[in-house]
């Protein structure tokens, strides 16, 4: 075990890989048979490459970790995965660009790829027209359900709404007033619209609501209409992205917004690797909902932290999207295996079912292609991460929100040719 | 009362970090009509200034002072971003004069290049590279005039070019191995942590108000009023006005109107960098946080009518006042039970989102009948 491990840190090479598979005992004899190339395309440029990145640093360690256990064996042959990483550069368009380029030039039998809701839908087309496959790790709106992309993040019944009902139900607020703060984009607003008809449904009230425009930290406006709104403290549900945080926290915490006054924020954009960024002393006492949380108690989540740390240096931290994204690499690679080709199609076909313990525990892919996932409740520490408070079971995805009044009673199946992306229940 | 009172101080809060980040370009775009794209980039290397001086004095030695950082990277910041900018005179924009397109070109790749420099080069190096312009711009400049007048000046130009050159060297390998944090290049956005004596709030009539915003005004009412005593009152100061009047008589009478172009682009500049300390209290610092600013402060300087320091002022609490009013709804506390469609249309604008597409209607309306601005200037500008 322990040599086995240490051959992982330095597994660049193939010399290495062969040397490892007799330790995974992935039972191949020495050597690969064949090569299979994939495609990751994330930021490794502009806004966005801060998170991105670390998608990437974990899709080659989950690479790493299926080729030195013998790789992927398809027809009683091994395959040794590579990749080509290409750069979608925080721009929409370019993300499509490198799409068609992965799957036309380099003819990847799929692509892991993608953060933005924004970049997501630039690529769609592309992967609809060419019939390929995107695989997308990061929690998101929904309202989106395509035969050609496979979501390993969770949808909003998957986070949102129990962490609404959390902090209505059972926090320190509980009963409290509801004020909605977010960035100015799809996510939060697709959101939001989700919290205000659950509120209304748990009898709460939602006192106010703001946007910020993308790259404005002026947040003074937004702090009196939450101290005009709610007085005496109350719930305050924060969709707010990347380092407009770190302005909102800062001033709300001068302003006297704090969890000492009766004030708790609970963010769904926030998680280990932005705790860190933003300061634990500004974020302590506040709240997060994930699928993941680095500080689970169980073997598979400490083996997937310390592999992580190992591959990329101890200062690292994972969080839930690279649980996603570490996830469907692992999934992608059983689909093809009992599918028994690279084909989209029959891996297609192959996915849906699959079951894989994950660093959060056991993941099923469902008929809309997404996962059935577990819901956690987490309270931050002063060491920067989260102390979880609650647990749910295993939560279905739902595709099309039953909340949002444009979706209501709808699903999405596509193993039945009949039923599809959106069929009424 | 109160509300009157909090809904003054956050008009003033927001117009201050408008206007301290404003000032900078209404010397340089007002005073001597360069458009400048890399101002916003000036800002951040100030708050990156404010984040080495943070790390640095969180070192054993400076640890007794660790509260008082924030002062001395006023000062600091003010210094890195001058020198930048003056450098940025002296090879770029001095060959550009009166050349409006070309500037905004080069400066907005000048803005580019600074953003891409903090990204993909360690700080502690950054800070050596700094280090060593304003000793190799400044060392010469103190040598005794026996040795300027001398036909070898420029060997000793160059030497002390060498010589700046190795101290930089020195303190950023020095930096890189004590901080450990600036020893890597990283995008990611960092964070200045104030001091304990300026968080929390402070209470003034019975309201509370935060600490860092009145710091903010602070500092911006210190820069105004030094500029403005500044401009009026030193020598120097006249013969920047002087230029701005009349370049060309003011060069017949001997004013050297290239070393007025240095001082006044350099103190624009460094007034960027005293912007970018007051921004990092409010947000994260990054490669972008500049850029974030930049529209608002041309906005303000057009409002405010170019080269004119009070318009400026007026202009950046003008504004910060009407976010808050439309931003935050005010008017409906005002006048709790005014009639419903009225009610309706003001709570529609009361989003942050909305109040800013309210306020640039009302920019661009206020501009159609005025198109210079509160207060439009006299002099050489019009003439040309």
């Amino acid at each position: 075990m322990r040599i086995s491990r240490r051959i992982l840190a330095g597994l660049a090479t193939a010399s290495l890989a062969v040397t490892a598979t007799s330790c995974g005992g992935g039972g191949t004899s020495g050597s690969f048979d064949d090569t299979v190339t994939v495609g990751i395309l994330h930021s490794l440029s502009g806004t966005m490459a801060i998170s991105e990145s670390t998608l990437v640093d974990t899709e080659k360690m989950a690479i790493e970790e299926i080729n030195a256990a013998g790789g992927v064996t398809v027809g009683g042959k091994s395959y040794k995965i590579e990749y080509i990483v290409e750069d979608g550069a925080s721009d929409w368009p370019t993300f499509a660009e490198k799409s068609k380029k992965l799957i036309d030039q380099d003819g990847v039998p799929v692509v892991f790829g993608g953060w933005t809701s924004a970049s997501r839908k630039a690529m769609l087309p592309v992967y609809e027209s060419k019939d390929a496959f995107l695989y997308y790790p990061i929690q998101y709106e929904a309202q989106e359900c395509s035969n050609n992309i496979f979501y390993t993040g969770a949808t909003p019944n998957q986070q949102s709404e129990p962490a609404t009902d959390f902090m209505y139900k059972r926090s320190p607020a509980a009963g409290g007033d509801f004020f909605l703060v977010g960035s100015d984009y799809v996510f939060p607003r697709t959101s939001n619209t989700i919290t205000k008809a659950q509120v209304k449904q748990l009898g709460g009230k939602v006192v106010g609501e703001d946007y910020l425009p993308l790259g404005n930290t002026e947040v003074a406006p937004i702090i009196s209409k939450i101290k005009k709104a709610l007085p005496e403290g109350g719930i305050i549900i924060n969709t707010l992205n990347g380092d407009q945080n770190v302005a909102f926290f800062k001033q709300i915490q001068d302003a006297g917004i704090t969890p000492s006054s009766g004030y708790y924020v609970m963010n769904y954009s926030i998680a280990e690797e932005e705790i860190s960024t933003i300061g634990p002393e500004f974020l302590e006492g506040h709240y997060g909902a994930w699928n993941y949380m680095m500080s689970i108690d169980t073997p598979a989540s400490k083996k997937f932290a310390k592999s992580f740390k190992k591959r990329w240096g101890s200062d690292r931290v994972v969080a839930d999207p690279q649980e996603s994204a570490y996830n469907m690499v692992y999934l992608w690679k059983q689909a093809v295996e009992d599918a028994g080709t690279f084909d989209d199609n029959a891996v297609r076909e192959a996915l849906v079912g699959q079951t894989f313990d994950a660093p959060q525990g056991p993941v099923e892919v469902m008929p809309n292609h997404h996962l059935s996932q577990t819901v956690r409740i987490g309270q931050i520490n002063a060491e920067g991460g989260f102390t979880i408070l609650e647990e749910t079971g295993v939560v279905l995805p739902q595709a099309w929100n039953q909340k949002h009044p444009s979706s209501k009673g709808f699903a999405c199946d596509w193993t039945d040719p009949s039923k599809g992306e959106k069929y009424k229940l | 009362m109160e509300l009157l009172l909090d809904s003054l101080f956050n008009g003033v809060a927001i117009g201050s970090v408008l206007l301290v980040a404003a000032l900078g370009l209404a010397i340089v775009f007002g005073l001597m009509g360069v458009i400048n794209l890399a101002h916003g980039e000036l800002m951040m290397l100030g708050a990156y200034t404010t984040y080495v001086t943070q790390l640095i004095f969180k070192l054993p030695i400076l640890k007794p002072f660790y509260n008082s950082y924030i002062i001395v990277s006023i000062f600091l910041a003010f210094i890195v971003s001058g020198v930048v900018g003056i450098i940025l005179e002296k090879t770029i924009i001095r060959k550009l004069y009166g050349s409006p397109l070309e500037t905004l070109l080069a400066t907005w790749g000048v803005s580019l290049i600074l953003q891409q420099f903090v990204r993909s080069v360690p700080l502690a190096y950054g800070t050596g590279l700094v280090i060593s312009l304003i000793i190799g711009l400044f060392l010469p400049t103190t040598f005794p005039s026996k040795i300027k007048e001398s036909i070898n000046f420029k060997y000793f130009k160059f030497s002390s070019w060498i010589f700046a050159a190795l101290t930089g060297v020195l303190t950023g390998s020095v930096i890189s191995s004590t901080v450990s944090k600036l020893s890597r290049a990283s995008a990611r956005n960092v964070d200045v942590t104030a001091p304990s004596w300026m968080r929390g709030q402070v209470e003034i009539i019975g309201t509370a108000f935060p600490k860092t915003r009145l710091m903010i005004i602070v500092i911006t009412l210190i820069s105004v009023i030094a500029i403005t005593l500044f401009l009026n009152q030193s020598s120097w100061g006249m013969r920047i006005r002087a230029v701005t009047q009349n370049r060309q008589m003011s060069d017949c009478l001997g004013i050297s109107t290239e070393k007025v172009d240095i001082i006044t682009f350099g103190i624009g500049s460094g007034l960027a960098g005293v912007a970018g300390v007051a921004v990092s209290l409010l947000g994260s610092v990054g490669p972008n946080v500049g850029g974030n600013y930049i529209v608002g402060c041309f906005m303000v300087v057009v409002l405010g009518g170019v080269g004119n320091l009070l318009g400026t002022v007026l202009a950046s609490f003008g504004i910060g006042i009407m976010t808050d009013l439309i931003g935050a709804g005010r008017l409906l506390s005002i006048w709790p039970d005014m009639p419903l469609p009225l009610s309706n249309t003001i709570n529609f604008f009361a989003t942050t989102s909305m109040a800013r597409v309210m306020i640039f209607a009302l920019i661009v309306i206020f501009l159609q009948f005025k198109p210079t601005g509160l207060f439009p200037q006299k002099g050489r500008m019009v003439e040309n």
